[in-house]
């Protein structure tokens, strides 16, 4: 077991120093405050969608552009769900509410895996090893994807209003903590420890974490690394329809092409973070979080710019990005 | 020797890597309850051979048999899954993984640490004690002769038809060395058969029973390492030098 003093904290320290030094320049404590949790709770809902292809491409180095599907299908699925539930998200009472999320959360995440194992069967299988044709191919299978979303949905716009009990905001002081940011950062919270649990305290998790370090060594010891991989991908499909579920809600509405704009976020997150990790991927989507709030702030016009220049930097600190995943 | 004889035997293997052939029809066999090494210059196709056995590249003309098996076409897991562990030229140790959590990968029957056999855990403490010593460390910080012992204890957590071991004296101190050639005596007095591919002339001569000599991606020569060992005229005609 790592012991504490193994552990390498400047990353993780990243996240208070970048909100700290981001006080002075707001200005307003309470202003600060809520960009503050609005950056967290956007950094926890990219890190859910992020988390399943950064080891998917630590495992076997597939490089899916298709992962915003799901993203946006999880979404739409939410729409259908919550929409024939409007008697339980027009209650003002919270745990109606929740009670009309949860089986719409738990359907996007069905969807979204099952189209996401179609997806490895027809669309990643052919091409493993071939970066370049696997960047292609999954482009066009999104493409495919949003035009499937399009058939079924419409090509419009659909709103996904936020339940009425999770409207508005908690007032402490002059600061507004609006309350779906606090449910979306305890579901992160719950995500990351669900995920850190599997990989840290099951075999499944030990194969994950070898295998995204060794493949051939995995195989070597005996273990099928494609089934493992078909699972990973399967997880971090559904996962990503749960983010696309957040993700709608947090933007109180859906668009066939909302994967693709979420994508490149994705990605800035998991190369900030290092190909495969997932801590890194936790603390590279809170600092995107926290730099696309306070930027979108104080600089609006330089809030896209703002996460590629945090690449940057990162990546002059840490070439690998900040967690890098040893023997790749 | 017939085959009932030889656990592991390999006829006319070629193996390519892309554009390249390696292995121009490799004929090896490996005597059950015996230590073979596979000798060789640099270049000759020794690690070649030990990852086509393993399926890591396959072999585009000629079988391979294990156990009486063809397991020529397997996939790699498969031919693991046979009993058969294998320690690349690498080792293949999992740095970012505790000691423990690399032995627990490597205990297929084992959910948890402590499901892994103790006796058998008690005896590789006994023959490496490094692995006990950090045990709880992450892989990544021990030596390389340390790494090498975590690879080979890796590789006997449970016990194995066979062993495929590639250079396992490779970069370690002499003393490193001793503990290694009293391990892999140990191993061998417990019937283990044993494929080693080894530079070390010392400790070819004081371990080996059979030998294969490899050039230019074929077997020169095989035989008993005795004769080798006493023969030279043959060392310095198959490699260069003499034992």
């Amino acid at each position: 077991m790592k012991t504490l003093s193994d552990f390498d904290w400047k990353p993780l320290a990243g996240v208070p120093l970048l909100a700290l030094l981001a006080l002075p320049l707001v200005g307003s404590p309470s202003t600060w405050l809520t960009l503050t949790v609005a950056g967290l709770a956007m950094g926890m809902i990219v890190f859910i969608i992020a988390s399943g292809l950064t080891l998917v491409f630590g495992l076997m180095d597939v490089l899916n552009f298709g992962h915003g599907v799901f993203i946006a299908l999880g979404a739409f699925v939410a729409t259908s769900v919550l929409g024939a539930m409007a008697d339980w998200t027009g209650s003002a009472e919270l745990w109606r509410n929740l009670v009309a999320v949860f089986p719409a959360m738990l359907a996007a995440m069905a969807v979204a895996g099952a189209l996401g194992l179609a997806f490895e069967r027809f669309i990643v299988r052919p091409v493993y090893g071939q970066h370049l044709k696997q960047i292609l191919i999954t482009m066009g299978g999104m493409i495919i994807g949003e035009e499937l979303i399009k058939v079924i949905w419409g090509p419009e716009q659909i709103p996904l209003p936020l339940p009425e009990g999770m409207r508005g905001a908690w007032v402490w002081g002059d600061a507004a903590i609006e309350r779906y940011r606090v449910v979306a950062v305890a579901v992160g919270l719950l995500v990351f420890a669900a995920l850190y649990w599997t990989l840290n305290r099951t075999k499944i998790g030990l194969l994950v974490r070898a295998g995204v370090q060794d493949r051939e060594m995995v195989e070597s010891l005996g273990y099928r690394i494609r089934r493992l991989f078909v699972g990973v991908f399967v997880v971090g499909s559904a996962l990503a329809g749960l983010g696309g579920v957040m993700w709608g809600l947090y933007q109180q509405n859906v668009v066939p092409q909302m994967g693709a704009q979420v994508n490149v976020l994705i990605f800035i997150v998991i190369i900030i973070g290092g190909l495969g990790s997932t801590g890194g991927a936790l603390i590279g989507a809170l600092l995107v979080g926290l730099m696309a709030n306070y930027t979108g702030f104080l600089l609006p016009k330089l809030a896209l710019f703002s996460n590629i220049a945090l690449m940057v930097a990162v990546l002059l600190w840490r070439p690998q990005g900040v967690y890098p995943v040893s023997n790749r | 020797m017939s085959e009932a004889q030889n656990l592991l035997e390999l006829r006319g293997v070629h193996t390519h890597i892309g554009a390249y052939h390696i292995l121009h029809g490799v004929d090896l066999a490996v005597p059950r309850g015996e230590l073979t090494m596979l000798l060789g210059r640099n270049g000759a196709g020794k690690t070649t051979t030990l990852r086509t056995i393993m399926g890591l590249w396959q072999a585009s003309e000629g079988s391979v048999h294990f156990d009486g098996r063809d397991i020529g076409r397997l996939h790699t897991p498969h031919i693991a899954g046979l009993d058969i562990a294998y320690v690349p030229e690498n080792m293949g140790i999992f740095a970012d993984l505790t000691v423990k959590e690399n032995m627990l990968l490597a205990a297929r029957r084992a959910r948890t640490a402590a499901q892994i056999d103790e006796q058998r855990l008690q005896w590789i403490f006994g023959l490496f004690p490094a692995v006990q010593k950090f045990w709880n460390h992450p892989a990544g910080k021990l030596s390389g002769g340390q790494k090498q012992m975590l690879a080979v204890s890796r590789a006997i957590v449970e016990p194995r038809k066979l062993l495929i071991i590639d250079e396992p004296s490779k970069g370690l101190a002499p003393v490193m060395i001793n503990n290694m050639i009293d391990a892999f005596a140990q191993l061998k007095a417990s019937g283990v058969t044993i494929l080693l591919v080894e530079q070390n002339i010392h400790f070819a001569k004081r371990l080996g029973d059979s030998v294969a000599v490899m050039d230019d991606g074929r077997v020169v020569h095989a035989g008993r390492m005795a004769e080798l060992a006493e023969d030279e005229a043959l060392q310095r005609s198959l490699l260069g030098l003499a034992l």
